[in-house]
């Protein structure tokens, strides 16, 4: 039994008395964003037919614009005959040893910056001159220095990621928690022990970022240098095929591309997932 | 196992944080410090933990029991946990670099994880855990390495009530059953009395020592009913002598 029964209170007599009751208007709607999984599928779709479409309904010039089918069977035939594979070859491997080369020389300094001071102020007057000028444009100065061969190509790749690198490194160890690096110094854990234990995992995410952009980049310079003096790799190839007219054989280039860039951000997404699931 | 602070002063740069503060803590003690905030508590425990150089005055130890193996151990008021590692390697972590057998550091981090609660929680991530779980595993941590001397940073403060009032007397019972001696900064003056033998009440910004006072009652007797009128004068008595600095420390503007 309720101590205050609703009908007979005056309390509530003088809320039926009140002249009109309305429901109270919802008016939370909208700014919840939910992505609708068909959504992104659909416009590929459509994207590939359209343009197919184009191309067998002769809208466009298959030399201007060849047909995604076109484009496929280019990619079988290099496929087939070994050549994309040797261009591929090449450019994974000028990016594969230039990133490592940069992103090395990027960890050290930038947990060098993060660490102490005298780096710090070195560090920092480097990278603020250096970082700003368009490695590309270094190319034919690396050339002079290092010869037209690989040595050149690898190092305007590895000044590319080595600066991103740094500054995500630097700042990732910059922003750990003071207070973690202070409970491990009340343990008596040594210097060394805190950097392994401490700094670098707390830097970690930050560091994976890094490589994020610094992987983009490494890609695009590798293109570039290649466009600029190489025979061999897929930017060398997407440029004679245009000096050719071989647009499907450019496009197939183009294709080969994307799918690199699009298997390296799955594998630093992979990395995240394995490395970062204490998030 | 006995603290002695003699005459610390402390500043940062221009700013005056601690002004000649002297006592001693005895063996097997409680020591509670209570102030407004930003009165340099804090400092005050770093300095005793060796984590900052005090600008004056000087803190010695003595009595350390010859099987500790951090005499000297924080617990800290935001846990710093290791969000990348689970409870029984954050509870591991500080007895990773001691040259011990992997059987006996085993034993100590179990041991720790028993006397805490939180042995069905090993295998979890901090992210997991409620507040109150993880200062247990901050609590567990600094049990593992058998301290002499605990440095707690109100270790209760980023806690809802209830769950402080829980842990309390788990913190008292573990408090109880170890050989330590403590020095417990709080704001909170329930904590004090619960857990202290004594209680030092500090002023405001720059902290100076306005008085201890003693509990008068064994620690082991503070939740009895006859305890509760003694306690509740005794803690009229710390409200009066903290209220009016604890105003002021309030109504304080920031230094830029
Ligand atoms: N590393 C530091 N550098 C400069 N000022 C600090 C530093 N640490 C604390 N302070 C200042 O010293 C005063 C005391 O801080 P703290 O010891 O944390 O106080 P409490 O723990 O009593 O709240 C505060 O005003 C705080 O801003
Ligand atoms: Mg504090």
């Amino acid at each position: 039994m309720s101590e205050w029964p609703m009908s007979e209170s005056p309390m509530s007599e003088s809320r039926i008395s009140q002249p009109r009751l309305a429901p109270v208007r919802f008016r939370g709607r909208g700014f919840v964003v939910t992505p609708r999984w068909y959504g992104g599928l659909a416009a590929f779709f459509i994207i590939i037919a359209l343009w197919q479409a184009a191309g067998s309904l002769g809208w466009v010039s298959p030399l201007f614009l060849p047909s995604p089918l076109a484009i496929l069977q280019a990619l079988i035939a290099l496929t087939a005959s070994g050549e994309l594979g040797q261009h591929i070859a090449a450019s994974a491997m000028r990016i594969g040893v230039g990133w490592a080369l940069g992103t090395s020389a990027g960890l050290a300094l930038g947990l060098s910056m993060g660490l102490w001071g005298l780096a710090r102020s070195i560090g920092i007057s480097v990278v603020s001159a250096l970082f700003p000028i368009p490695k590309i444009a270094l190319l034919p100065l690396l050339i002079l220095w290092l010869g037209i061969g690989e040595p050149s190509k690898i190092a305007t790749i590895a000044l590319g990621v080595f600066f991103p690198t740094t500054i995500a490194t630097y700042s990732g160890v910059d922003a750990v928690p003071r207070t973690l690096i202070r409970m491990a110094q009340s343990f008596d854990l040594p210097f060394s022990a805190i950097v392994r234990k401490i700094v670098v995992p707390a830097a970690l995410p930050s560091i994976l970022s890094g490589f994020r952009i610094s992987a983009s980049i490494a890609l695009l310079l590798v293109v570039s240098a290649e466009m600029i003096g190489a025979d061999r790799g897929i930017g060398a190839f997407v440029l004679q095929a245009g000096n050719l007219m071989q647009t499907d054989q450019l496009l197939a280039g183009v294709v080969v591309l994307s799918i690199f860039g699009l298997i390296v951000a799955r594998l630093i997404g992979f990395l995240e997932a394995r490395l970062l699931a204490w998030r | 196992m006995t603290i002695i602070v003699e005459r610390v002063s402390h500043r940062f740069d221009s700013l005056d944080v601690l002004a000649d503060i002297s006592f001693e803590v005895g063996d097997n003690e409680i020591f509670a410090v209570v102030g407004p905030s930003g009165c340099g508590k804090s400092t005050l425990l770093s300095i005793i933990g060796g984590l900052i150089e005090p600008s004056a005055g000087a803190v010695r130890v003595g009595g350390v029991s010859p099987d500790a193996l951090n005499p000297i151990t924080f617990v800290f008021q935001d846990f710093a946990l290791l969000p990348w590692r689970s409870v029984a390697t954050n509870v591991q972590l500080p007895l990773e670099h001691r040259d011990l057998p992997r059987a006996e550091m085993q034993a100590l981090v179990n041991d720790a994880l028993r006397r805490t609660g939180l042995v069905d929680f090993a295998e979890a991530y901090p992210k997991q855990l409620s507040g109150g779980m993880r200062q247990r595993v901050g609590i567990a941590r600094a049990l593992a390495v058998k301290p002499s001397i605990l440095l707690l940073d109100e270790p209760l403060s980023a806690l809802d009530g209830q769950t402080r009032e829980i842990l309390m007397e788990d913190l008292s019972q573990l408090l109880a059953s170890t050989r330590v001696s403590a020095v417990y900064v709080t704001h909170n003056l329930d904590e004090a009395l619960r857990l202290a033998d004594r209680i030092a009440v500090f002023s405001r910004r720059p902290g100076r020592l306005r008085e201890i006072l003693e509990v008068p009652i064994p620690r082991s007797e503070r939740m009895t009913p006859g305890a509760a009128a003694d306690l509740a004068a005794l803690h009229e008595r710390l409200w009066s002598l903290i209220r009016t600095e604890a105003i002021d420390a309030e109504r304080e503007v920031g230094h830029v």
